[in-house]
C-alpha cells in the first residue's frame, strides 16, 4: 500500500496521520511531545503505521477469517497492553540499575522490595484498563503508568515502606529514558503475543495476521507541521505551516467549513478558508499563551485531576462566574483565590472555560469574524464544557451557526499535512 | 547568496552620519547650539541655515536598538517610573539620557539648547518633550501641525503652519543662533531638498521592476537615512542620492535583486507591501525571515513617515514657509486612515504586490490604532492576502522570534496557495 504521512509536532502532543492514495485516512498515531521532538515524531509515526496495519487487519480478518470488529478491537487492546508491559519492563530495568547507585546505599533492599510491589500493582491496573474494566486518565504511558505508580507508592509508604517522595523520585528519574526508547519487538511479534492474550480465534487468523504484518507499506511522501516541524528531516517544501494544515484538515473533515478555530496547547488560531480549504486570512495569539490549552492543563494540575476530567466537572456548574484573567501563569492563583472566596469548584471551572472562549472570540473577530460553517479543532475541542461555552458565545455574537467538531479533531493538522503530502506526490511539485 | 559587498553609497552615508555625531560630540567646544527635534515634520533646512545642530531622539533610540543597548535603557526608564505601556522610543531615550547620554557611536551627545516640537500625528511627541524639558530645563518651541482629518490640506491650514513658522519657530531659532535666517540661502537649500527627493523617489519606485533591485523596507530604512535626519537641503544629500540612484540603475541593468546582509537575493518569490515600522532590536533576524523565504518588500509606509514624496510633493524654493508647512502636514503619520488605506492600495496595485503585511507595534498607539481595519479594507479592495504580525520598536522583550517566524511562514505559504489556486 502506498502511504502519505502527515506529522503535526505540537507543543503538547505529536500526531501522525497516514492517508492512502485515495486520500482515505488509514492510520493515526499520537504521543506526548516531551522535550524530544525527534522521539515524539518517531513514536507517533510508528503508532500511525501500526494503526494503519490494524485497519488492514480488521478488513482482512472479517473477510478471510470471519472475525468480527469486536475481535479486532480486543486484539488491538491486547496489542497496546503488550506495548505497555514492554515499556513497564524497561522502566523496571532502569529503576533496578538506578537502585545499584550510591544514592540507595542505605535502603536498597527496602526500595527494591517496594518497587516490586508497586510495579506489580501497575501491571494489575494495566490489565484492567486494557480489558476495558477501568477508566484511563490518558492514553500515554507516562500518565497511565505514573498515576498508577503514585497510587501504589502512596499505599506502600502508608504501610511502613520507604517514604513516598523517595519512591516517586525513583519513577521521575527513570521515566525519561523509557519515553525516549523505542519498542524493540516488531509488529508481528507484538501481534502474535496479543493474539495469545485474546484467545478464541477462528482458524486461519494467524495466517491473516502474518500476511498483513508482512505486507509492504510504502511511505511515498511525508509533510511535517506544528511547532517542532523544523526538527523533521524533510526538505523545506515538505514543511508546511500549521495554519494551512489546519485549514485544509478542517475542510477535509467538513467541506462546508469557512471559519476554523483551533485551540492548541500554546496557541490559538482563528482561520478563514475558502471553498477549497485554502486559507484566506488568519490570526494567532501573540507572545503569550493566555487562554490556550496549557491554561486548562495548569488548572487540572492545580486541582490534581486529569485534563479530561475538567470538562465534565465544569458541566456540573450551577452559577455563572465571570473570570477575566486568562493568564496561564496566574491560573492557579486565580483558582485558589476563587475557592477562598467560597465559590464552587464546578462554577469556577465553568467560568475559566468561558474565559478562554471569550479570548478566542477576540481573535476570531480580528481574523474576520465567524462564517458558517464553523469548525472547532485542536485538543480543547475534546472538552465538552469548552464546546458548550463556544456554542453559547458564538451564537450570541454571530447568530445561528453550524458548529462542527470531529471526534478526532486533534488530528486536524496532521490530516491536512498528510493530504498535502498526497497532493505534492501527485503533482510532483510542492504541496499546495 | 553571493558575498556581501558594501555599496559605495552605504559607505558614504556611514561617513556622513559619523561626521554628524562627531560634530555633536564637539558642539560645546565649537560653540554650536543644539536643537532636539523629531523626524516627522523636521525642519532641518531652518536649523542648518542658522548653524544649529539637530539631534533626533527616535534615531538615537532605533540606533541603540540595533546595537542591543535598549533592553538596559528601557529597564532604567521603567525603574524611574515609566510604565510598560509607554512608547519604547521614549523609554530608550530616557534610559540613554540617564546612562550618560552616549550616542549610538559611543560619543557623548550634547544637551539641548532648545526642544523643537514639530507635532505630526504622534501624541507621544508632546509628552516626550515634556519629559525632556524637565530633564534638561531648556525652552520648548512648538509647531502645531494640523491633522489631515479630511484628507486634504486647505489654504487655512497651510497659512496656520506658515504663520507659526514665521512668528514663533523662526524667531526662537534666530534668538538661539544669534543671527537672522538667510532667506536666499533657504531657497537654495530647498532646491537641493527637492533634487534629493526626486532621486529618492526614483530609487523607491525602482521596486516596480521585476525583480525588484531594492528592498523598500529593510533596505529602504537605510535609503531614507540622510533625508530623514540632518542632511535634507544639503549638497551631501544630493550627492548621496545621485550615487544611490546610479547603483540601483546598475542593478537593474544587471537584473539583480536586492542587497541583503548575506549578499544579493537571487529568487524573488513574493512581492510584499508592508505597513508599520520594523523591529530594530532583531532587525537582521527579522529581515532574514523575509529574504530567507524569497520575500521582497516592494513598498512600505514606514519609509514615508519623515516625508511623503511619491505623490508628487517636492519642497518648493519659491514658497519657503508654505512648502515647509506642506511637508509637515504631508508626512505619513499625519494622514487619516482612509488616506493611509488609499496609499497602501495604490502601492499594492502599482508595485504588483502579491500581498501586504502589517507589523503592528504594541507600544505605538497612534500608529497601530486602526491597523486591523486597514487590513480588512485592503483585503476587500485588492483581493490579495493580508498578514498581521506584532512586535515592538526597541523593546527586545516584545520580539518573539518563533512566533513571528511561524506567522510569516504561514503567511507566505498562504500567498503561495492562493496564487496556485488562481
Amino acid at each position: 500500500m502506498d502511504c502519505f504521512v502527515g506529522i503535526d509536532l505540537g507543543s503538547t502532543t505529536t500526531k501522525a496521520v497516514i492517508v492512502n492514495d485515495d486520500g482515505r485516512i488509514v492510520g493515526r498515531g499520537i504521543t506526548n511531545s516531551r522535550s524530544n521532538y525527534d522521539v515524539a515524531a518517531r513514536v507517533a509515526r510508528t503508532e500511525a503505521f501500526t494503526n494503519a496495519r490494524f485497519d488492514m487487519l480488521g478488513r482482512a480478518l472479517e473477510q478471510e477469517a470471519g472475525q468480527d470488529a469486536a475481535f479486532t478491537a480486543a486484539l488491538a487492546s491486547n496489542y497496546r497492553l503488550e506495548c505497555f508491559l514492554g515499556q513497564l519492563q524497561r522502566l523496571e530495568d532502569h529503576c533496578q540499575r538506578d537502585l545499584d547507585s550510591d544514592r540507595y546505599r542505605d535502603d536498597r533492599r527496602a526500595m527494591g522490595h517496594a518497587l516490586e510491589v508497586i510495579l506489580e500493582g501497575v501491571r494489575r491496573d494495566a490489565h484492567a484498563v486494557y480489558a476495558g474494566n477501568a477508566s484511563a486518565r490518558s492514553d500515554f504511558f507516562r500518565d497511565l503508568a505514573g498515576a498508577s505508580y503514585i497510587e501504589h507508592a502512596a499505599q506502600v509508604a502508608r504501610e511502613g515502606g520507604p517514604a513516598f517522595d523517595r519512591l516517586v523520585g525513583l519513577f521521575d528519574r527513570n521515566i525519561i529514558p523509557v519515553e525516549n526508547e523505542q519498542e524493540t519487538r516488531g509488529f508481528e511479534e507484538l501481534l502474535l503475543a496479543a493474539l495469545g492474550r485474546t484467545g478464541r480465534a477462528n482458524p486461519g487468523v494467524a495466517t491473516v495476521l502474518q500476511r498483513v504484518a508482512g505486507s509492504t507499506m510504502r511511505e511515498v511522501s511525508a509533510v511535517g507541521t506544528g511547532y517542532g516541524r523544523v526538527r523533521l528531516p524533510f526538505p523545506k517544501e515538505n514543511i508546511r505551516s500549521e495554519i494551512l494544515c489546519h485549514g485544509l484538515g478542517a475542510h477535509l473533515m467538513f467541506p462546508g467549513t469557512r471559519t476554523v478555530l483551533d485551540i492548541g496547547g500554546q496557541d490559538t488560531k482563528a482561520i478563514q478558508v475558502d471553498e477549497n480549504g485554502v486559507v484566506t486570512s488568519f490570526q494567532m495569539n501573540d507572545r503569550c499563551a493566555a487562554g490556550c490549552g496549557r491554561y486548562l492543563g495548569y488548572i487540572a494540575d492545580e486541582m490534581n485531576i486529569g485534563l479530561h476530567e475538567l470538562g465534565p466537572l465544569a458541566l456540573g456548574a450551577t452559577r455563572r462566574i465571570k473570570i477575566n484573567s486568562t493568564c496561564t501563569v496566574f491560573a492557579g492563583a486565580e483558582f485558589r483565590d476563587r475557592l477562598a472566596a467560597g465559590q464552587a469548584r464546578e462554577d469556577i471551572v465553568a467560568g475559566l472555560h468561558r474565559a478562554i472562549i471569550l479570548r478566542a472570540m477576540s481573535l476570531l473577530a480580528r481574523s474576520g469574524g465567524i462564517r458558517n460553517q464553523f469548525t472547532f479543532t485542536g485538543g480543547v475541542g475534546r472538552n465538552q464544557a469548552a464546546v458548550k461555552a463556544l456554542g453559547e458565545v458564538a451564537s450570541d455574537n454571530y447568530g445561528t451557526l453550524e458548529i462542527n467538531i470531529a471526534p478526532d479533531s486533534i488530528y486536524t493538522g496532521a490530516i491536512g499535512a498528510a493530504t498535502f503530502a498526497l497532493r505534492s506526490a501527485g503533482s510532483g511539485v510542492s504541496a499546495n | 547568496m553571493s558575498t556581501a559587498i558594501k555599496d559605495l553609497s552605504q559607505d558614504r552615508q556611514k561617513r556622513m552620519i559619523a561626521g554628524h555625531y562627531a560634530e555633536l560630540s564637539h558642539a560645546k567646544e565649537s560653540g554650536r547650539k543644539v536643537v532636539y527635534t523629531f523626524v516627522p515634520g523636521n525642519l532641518t533646512e531652518l536649523l542648518n541655515n542658522l548653524g544649529l545642530l539637530p539631534v533626533l531622539p527616535e534615531i538615537n533610540a532605533l540606533q541603540s536598538g540595533m546595537r542591543g543597548k535598549t533592553g538596559d535603557y528601557i529597564h532604567i526608564a521603567e525603574k524611574a517610573g515609566h510604565s510598560e505601556d509607554v512608547c519604547t522610543y521614549v523609554k530608550a531615550d530616557i534610559g540613554m539620557l540617564k546612562s550618560g547620554n552616549l550616542g549610538p557611536t559611543g560619543e557623548p551627545l550634547p544637551k539641548p539648547d532648545l526642544l523643537l516640537l514639530s507635532y505630526t500625528g504622534c501624541f507621544t511627541f508632546l509628552k516626550w518633550f515634556e519629559l525632556l524639558k524637565r530633564e534638561y530645563d531648556c525652552p520648548v518651541v512648538m509647531l502645531h501641525v494640523p491633522y489631515q482629518g479630511d484628507g486634504r490640506i486647505t489654504e487655512q491650514m497651510r497659512r496656520y503652519v506658515a504663520d507659526q513658522l514665521r512668528d514663533e519657530v523662526i524667531p526662537a531659532l534666530e534668538k538661539l543662533a544669534g543671527r537672522k535666517l538667510d532667506y536666499a540661502k533657504l531657497r537654495q537649500q530647498l532646491a537641493l531638498s527637492a533634487q534629493a527627493e526626486s532621486d529618492l523617489v526614483w530609487v523607491l519606485e525602482s521596486a516596480k521592476h521585476k525583480p525588484s533591485p531594492i528592498d523598500a523596507y529593510f533596505g529602504g530604512v537605510y535609503y531614507i537615512g540622510p533625508i530623514f535626519t540632518s542632511f535634507r537641503g544639503t549638497q551631501d544629500a544630493v550627492d548621496y542620492y545621485q550615487l544611490l540612484r546610479e547603483e540601483v540603475e546598475q542593478r537593474i541593468r544587471e537584473g539583480l535583486g536586492p542587497v541583503t546582509p548575506e549578499g544579493t537575493m537571487h529568487e524573488e518569490k513574493y512581492r510584499i507591501v508592508v505597513e508599520g515600522p520594523p523591529n530594530w532590536t532583531s532587525f537582521r533576524e527579522f529581515w532574514r525571515m523575509f529574504y530567507g523565504e524569497g520575500a521582497v518588500v516592494v513598498a512600505s509606509s514606514y519609509t514615508k513617515v519623515g516625508g511623503l514624496y511619491d505623490r508628487g510633493f517636492r519642497h518648493n524654493p519659491d514658497q519657503p514657509l508654505e512648502t515647509l508647512a506642506d511637508y509637515c502636514m504631508g508626512c505619513y503619520t499625519n494622514l487619516n486612515l482612509p488616506d493611509r488605506i488609499n496609499l497602501l492600495e495604490k502601492y499594492i496595485n502599482e508595485y504588483a504586490a502579491d500581498g501586504f503585511l502589517i507589523n503592528s507595534v504594541k507600544s505605538c498607539n497612534s500608529f497601530s490604532a486602526g491597523q486591523l481595519l486597514i487590513l480588512r479594507e485592503l483585503e476587500k479592495r485588492t483581493g490579495r492576502s493580508g498578514g498581521f504580525i506584532e512586535s515592538d520598536l526597541v523593546d527586545p522583550r516584545y520580539f518573539s522570534a518563533a512566533n513571528i517566524k511561524n506567522r510569516l511562514e504561514s503567511y507566505f505559504q498562504m500567498v503561495e496557495a492562493k496564487r496556485a489556486r488562481s
